[in-house]
């Protein structure tokens, strides 16, 4: 049976929390073939796709904590950590990335933003699904870095707006609750 | 936070959500967004497009032993720490590549008081922190690529205005620009270039290779 949103991100929390090995197994089964299918896609070869797959996944585990699911989905957070790892492995420096902010035990997210965040995203990838072959490709090719940046095309014909303005607010509320 | 006016066009967000720009790209663009939420929330925008093209990929085969050998992997690794929010005048990927805040920097003089360091180069891109005495100009350039400037100290101004501290100005071929220190304290930006500038005039031409710029 497919597993819901609410799903994974009770299995980060439990990874980060209790060391959960079976929410992990979980985790891993869902989606390690899609991050070594992703790393493929990019132009890893298997063995390095393969690497590189359970490079991600120990990853994971061990940045558990710092998910925050008011301002990314699981499925995005996987991919940022394969985005990163796959430029760290195939260009050969560690690739900059922006200063996290930290989440205390006394900052728990908004469930409000959690869930709202979550209709965002899954409307985000029915659009995704909806666009013609020919737009849809081209966003796929661009995130497995088959496109230079001049090649990329911001205008992608999708409803980011309000996804973007909801992280936005979750950004806000985190901002108040550390100051 | 200090209120932004000067922001970062979207192609560049998604192209590093994309992961498809050169190094010194992503170092302004990780800095940038350290300084801008929003920017951090565009940015999350255009890499819940990543998630969702992972999500919607056709599963592969993995190794029969992956899931153990990741557990070993595990175990073998430092747990990672929390982040602390960051003092100084550099966020933190900048941080990380100079080894070490403002006071770290390796500055070359460039003459007039200006001093600059190269942080990465490759394949003609490349990343450089400039420092500009209060009040002074910058040789008036033109550019063959493009050119992104983001403010960490003091600020210039230029003919489309102030930025100070956050904000970022991308410019490419078609801008002539001469920008200038703002009065009171000294100036200083990181900057990408991906191709050589053109300087107007005779003197900064021939300095231009000494600059390294």
């Amino acid at each position: 049976m497919e597993k819901t949103e609410a799903h994974w991100v009770a299995s980060i929390v439990s990874i980060a929390q209790q060391q959960d090995q079976k929410a992990f197994a979980e985790v891993f089964r869902h989606f390690a073939p899609r991050v070594k299918a992703f790393l493929i896609k990019s132009g890893a070869d298997e063995s390095l796709a393969e690497e590189c797959m359970q490079d991600v996944m120990a990853t994971l585990w061990h940045k558990a904590h710092m998910y925050d699911p008011s301002r990314a989905s699981v499925a995005t957070w996987v991919f940022t950590i394969a985005r990163n790892r796959k430029i760290d492995l195939l260009r050969r420096y560690a690739r900059p990335e922006p200063e996290e902010l930290p989440w205390g035990p006394e900052q728990e997210p908004d469930q409000a933003d959690v869930i709202a965040l979550h209709q965002e995203s899954t409307r985000l990838a029915d659009a995704i699904r909806k666009l013609p072959p020919k737009q849809r490709d081209l966003i796929e090719r661009a995130y497995f870095g088959d496109l230079t940046h001049s090649e990329i095309a911001a205008e992608t014909g999708l409803p980011l707006g309000t996804i973007k303005s909801r992280i936005r607010l979750a950004l806000e509320r985190l901002r108040h609750a550390m100051s | 936070m200090t209120a932004i006016r000067h922001h970062i066009p979207d192609d560049l967000l998604m192209g590093y959500a994309a992961g498809a720009l050169p190094q010194a790209f992503d170092l302004v663009v990780a800095t940038h967004v350290s300084l801008s939420d929003d920017a951090r929330a565009r940015l999350a925008g255009f890499e819940e497009v990543g998630g969702a093209v992972l999500s919607d990929l056709e599963e592969c085969e993995i190794g029969e032993d992956s899931l153990q050998q990741t557990l070993a992997k595990i175990a073998s690794m430092a747990p990672t720490p929390r982040a602390k929010p960051s003092k100084g005048v550099f966020p933190k990927p900048l941080r990380d590549i100079v080894g070490g805040d403002e006071d770290a920097v390796k500055w070359k003089s460039v003459g007039m008081g200006a001093k600059q360091a190269v942080l990465c180069s490759e394949d003609g891109v490349t990343a450089r922190l400039l420092y500009i005495p209060a009040g002074q100009a910058m040789p008036q350039h033109g550019h063959n690529g493009m050119e992104m400037t983001l403010v960490l100290k003091g600020a210039f101004r230029d003919e489309d205005g102030v930025y100070a501290r956050g904000d970022i100005e991308v410019a490419n071929q078609d801008v002539d620009h001469q920008p200038i220190a703002e009065p009171g304290e000294d100036c200083i930006c990181l900057i990408a270039t991906d191709a050589k500038l053109r300087f107007q005039g005779l003197l900064p031409r021939i300095a231009q290779p000494f600059l390294g710029i």
